[in-house]
């Protein structure tokens, strides 16, 4: 793309000082602010757990089994997505595509054994309102599940969309998926707190 | 082609991910493993944060490329880690 | 009217759904204004009541629903929606949406050389984020039981059980805190990466680094209420108990829930935004005032390195005085120390800001127009606003003055005679740039005036009330006995508030005449240095016909070797 005074620069190539381009800039701006709101979550947790005279003990309430097979599936998935950064870094379309549908898979994966964890809890009226202890676990594993469906919403975005984009502008796509990738492992990242946090705790 | 990486730094980078995926996965079976031995509340939260920072740590450093980025990003998320500890480790302070 | 969106496209994504920043820049302003038009509105009802009380409200009485004014007499339900939404509105969906949104969109890319925000289509998603969570604010008014109605500060466990209005109050905010922070991520992005060829951080106007400044503190603020607001609707709507105590007795039942919550938590959350908040409602303000002052004294700040050192010191310690809100919710005195401590230092910059913008004029060759009587009032009204924040920062003093009408009193000499002013003086200042057409600089006076003289009349009283002990948010003014002496001054403000609405008809007649008939202008009627004033007024989709170079800092004027009495930033050799 030609650059004119009317057109936007760094978009696709790094600013000279900054090193980054503007997408990247702003997502690692989008994920702080995201710090900030799973911090909100994480002060109630702490505030509610240290003021109150009993809490569940993670291993005897939760499904740890369940969670540390999600924990390694949310890990595999973000070495597939920056895999997926790579294929296209090497100019390789197919991979690309190949692990970026195992990222998306991983994905939905996570959530269908969310979904049975969450079952699990409701069959024996487990609910949010139940006390202090579900109310936080739900909250907490119910925010981080809502950006795992956004992430995957844009991955498949990507899968579905990516020839054309390839075709397009190569080095633009490489970028958008670099920065994908870094709010897909932010996404992990949360859940590598939350895992111990919640479960083991 | 990204356009500031070169095929071979690519493959360098490949390597990497695959190790620290192993490490990864061997720390997810550590904090599990050391979950069953009853330490006292100080302890067993230390433990359990030292191993998700990390975790996180390599995440962040290798997945995200956080160990290349320059000094803006640093700076943004130095930021923002002063202000969520603040945040959250004031409410539980409340009464002190 | 405002910059000319790419020929060729359709009206639609031209003027409605355009990603010009110009145009979204325009939309946030005229939606601003109306929202604070309105919220103004809502505040002349609210003085009604507190100068008869319980009188019908005469001519309009009738307008109203008979859940809101029963024979023209208002309700306490009605009135505590008032005051609940005036202050959500004006803070929300007016002063920040018109200071950030509007000025911030329309000038920042013009002042820094760009051809756009960095990400355009992201900055269109902002506005209609904005817009949708206005609809829904205004929208909550006509719900059963009305709008939310537990203060703009929704403390549980009343907001808890409050009726529906307070469920839309809350997911109104979601969408308001959603576009914030799409937007500081643009502004933030932009003033980074997009800044003209040789605009150091150093050369750039104050009115960047004030926006600059103030995304930071939307962008690491808002999320924390964003969570919260999550947590009470969990309350409200799945029965949790975050901020719900146990043993709650609500009507002599026991409240059906599990307990064992903090109400404290809300407001510890709550505030960690809010007290930013109100930075964030200063900081743009004090950036406009600073280029008109520049601008109409024709001589340099007077410290350029102590405003941008003070407005970052400012935006990080704003993080860290919040809970200053919360002296009397048996607070602990470690808390409690570490807390007034840091209001006392966070009270050192402004002053620092102040100072150099009073220093600036000094001196000067100052033109007495409609900008610079506004920029030049902010000044005291914002001092009488800082200082009388002291004795609510220090613990002891804000046990007698918590929840009194001297915090209203504090909080409106900011934002109202201060902030509000400082808008005004943009919007004079950069109407031409806009329109490409002058203002009426008569009809500018006969709206400065009076809206100077009734601001202190309708505040400075409440100060007074304050220190007498009248409390905030009480239906009944007459409720108890030492209020009752303090009555006088209710009467007295609430009519300097019905004409302070009448001031303002100069201000809306001279606003929309100077669209249609105001006498036309040049690029640089105000003769000022910085970079919009090189693009045409109003710029063209993509501003600059050429990427400017800038050769200099933002504010060189009358330097001694110029001919012109001002030298650019972006031109090369002024002599």
């Amino acid at each position: 793309m030609s650059e004119s005074a009317s057109s936007i620069r760094y978009i696709n190539r790094p600013h000279p000082v900054t090193g980054v381009t503007n997408a990247k800039l702003g997502i690692w701006c989008f994920l702080a602010s995201e710090v900030m709101l799973f911090g909100a979550l994480f002060s109630t947790y702490l505030l509610l757990r240290t003021g109150s005279a009993s809490w569940p003990h993670g291993p005897a309430t939760l499904n740890v089994p369940l969670a540390t097979l999600n924990t390694l599936v949310l890990i595999f998935s973000s070495v597939t997505m920056v895999m997926s950064w790579a294929s296209l870094a090497t100019g390789n379309f197919r991979k690309y595509r190949l692990y970026l549908g195992l990222t998306a898979l991983m994905g939905c994966v996570f959530l269908v054994v969310k979904g049975f964890e969450y079952g699990h809890k409701f069959e024996h009226h487990h609910f949010p309102a139940a006390s202090t202890f579900y109310a936080i676990y739900f909250t907490l594993t119910g925010l981080h599940g809502l950006h795992v469906i956004g992430g995957i919403a844009v991955n498949l975005y990507f899968l579905f969309r990516g020839r054309v984009l390839w075709q397009r502008d190569p080095e633009r796509l490489t970028n958008r998926i670099e920065c994908a990738g870094l709010y897909w492992h932010f996404v992990d990242l949360v859940w590598i707190f939350l895992f111990p946090i919640l479960y083991l705790l | 082609m990204s356009g500031h990486l070169s095929e071979e730094a690519v493959k360098q980078h490949v390597r990497i991910y695959r190790r620290v995926f192993l490490a990864l996965g061997a720390l997810t079976v550590l904090t599990v493993a050391v979950s069953y031995f009853h330490f006292s509340v100080a302890v067993a939260v230390a433990v359990a944060l030292f191993i998700a920072v990390t975790k996180g740590s390599l995440v962040a450093a290798y997945f995200m490329h956080l160990k290349t980025e320059r000094k803006i990003v640093w700076g943004i998320l130095a930021m923002t880690f002063f202000f969520f500890v603040f945040l959250l480790t004031a409410p539980s302070l409340h009464h002190r | 009217m405002s910059g000319h969106a790419d020929p060729g496209l359709p009206f639609w994504r031209k003027y409605i759904f355009s990603t010009d920043h110009k145009v979204i820049g325009v939309q946030y302003a005229v939606t601003g204004l109306l929202f604070l038009l309105f919220g103004f509105g809502l505040a002349t009802l609210i003085r009604w009541q507190l100068a008869y009380p319980g009188q019908p409200l005469p001519l309009i009485g009738g307008w109203f629903a008979e859940s809101q004014m029963l024979g023209g007499i208002m309700l306490p339900e009605f009135y505590y929606q008032l005051g609940a939404m005036h202050g959500t509105i004006m803070v929300f969906l007016g002063v920040v949406p018109l200071a950030v949104g509007g000025f911030g969109n329309f000038v920042l890319p013009l002042q820094i050389g760009a051809p756009d925000m960095a990400f355009p289509k992201l900055n269109l998603m902002s506005y209609w984020l904005y817009f949708i969570g206005g609809v829904i604010m205004f929208a909550s008014f006509f719900v059963p039981g009305g709008a939310a109605q537990s203060g703009w500060t929704s403390y549980p466990p009343l907001s808890v059980i409050a009726s529906d209005g307070q469920t839309w109050w809350l997911i109104g905010m979601a969408f308001l805190i959603n576009s914030s922070l799409l937007g500081s991520v643009n502004f933030i992005v932009t003033i980074v990466q997009l800044r003209a060829d040789g605009l150091s951080f150093g050369r750039l106007p104050f009115f960047v680094w004030a926006q600059f400044v103030t995304a930071f503190l939307l962008l690491l603020a808002f999320p924390p209420l964003e969570a919260a607001a999550v947590l009470q609707l969990m309350d409200r709507l799945a029965h949790t108990s975050f901020f719900m105590p146990s043993g709650l007795v609500i009507n002599d039942a026991v409240v059906n829930i599990s307990g064992g919550g903090n109400a404290v938590l809300w407001q510890h959350l709550f505030w960690f935004l809010a007290h930013p908040e109100v930075y964030v409602l200063v900081l743009p303000a004090m950036g406009i005032v600073a280029e008109v002052i520049a601008c109409n004294t024709r001589k340099p700040l007077y410290s350029y390195k102590g405003l941008v050192l003070s407005a970052v010191f400012i935006g990080f310690m704003s993080f860290i005085v919040w809970a200053h809100h919360m002296f009397l919710t048996n607070m602990g005195t470690v808390m409690s120390t570490f807390f007034q401590v840091t209001t006392m230092i966070i009270s050192i910059p402004s002053v620092v800001i102040l100072t150099v913008l009073v220093l600036s004029l000094w001196g000067g060759a100052i033109r007495f127009n409609t900008p610079m009587l506004f920029a030049i009032a902010f000044l005291p009204m914002f001092g009488m606003g800082g200082l009388t924040g002291l004795p609510l920062g220090l613990a002891a003093s804000d046990i007698h003055l918590h929840d009194t009408y001297y915090v209203i009193g504090h909080f409106h000499y900011v934002v109202a005679p201060g902030t509000i002013f400082a808008l005004f003086a943009g919007i004079y200042h950069w109407f031409p740039k806009v329109t490409g057409r002058r203002m009426s600089e008569t009809l500018g006076k006969i709206h400065f005036v009076p809206s100077f003289i009734l601001m202190n009349c309708i505040f400075f009283p409440m100060l007074m009330q304050g220190l007498a002990g009248v409390l905030r948010r009480m239906y009944d003014p007459l409720q108890y006995a030492h209020a009752q002496a303090a009555q006088p001054l209710n009467v007295f403000a609430s009519a300097a508030a019905w004409l302070l609405a009448l001031a303002q008809i100069p201000f809306i007649l001279n606003f929309f005449g100077s669209l249609f008939w105001g006498r036309k202008t040049g690029e640089n009627p105000w003769e000022a240095t910085t970079l919009e004033w090189a693009a045409p007024s109003p710029p063209p989709h993509g501003n600059f016909l050429e990427a400017p170079h800038v050769y200099r800092g933002p504010y060189e004027y009358s330097p001694p070797q110029a001919k012109s009495g001002f030298w650019p930033q972006h031109v090369k050799d002024p002599r």
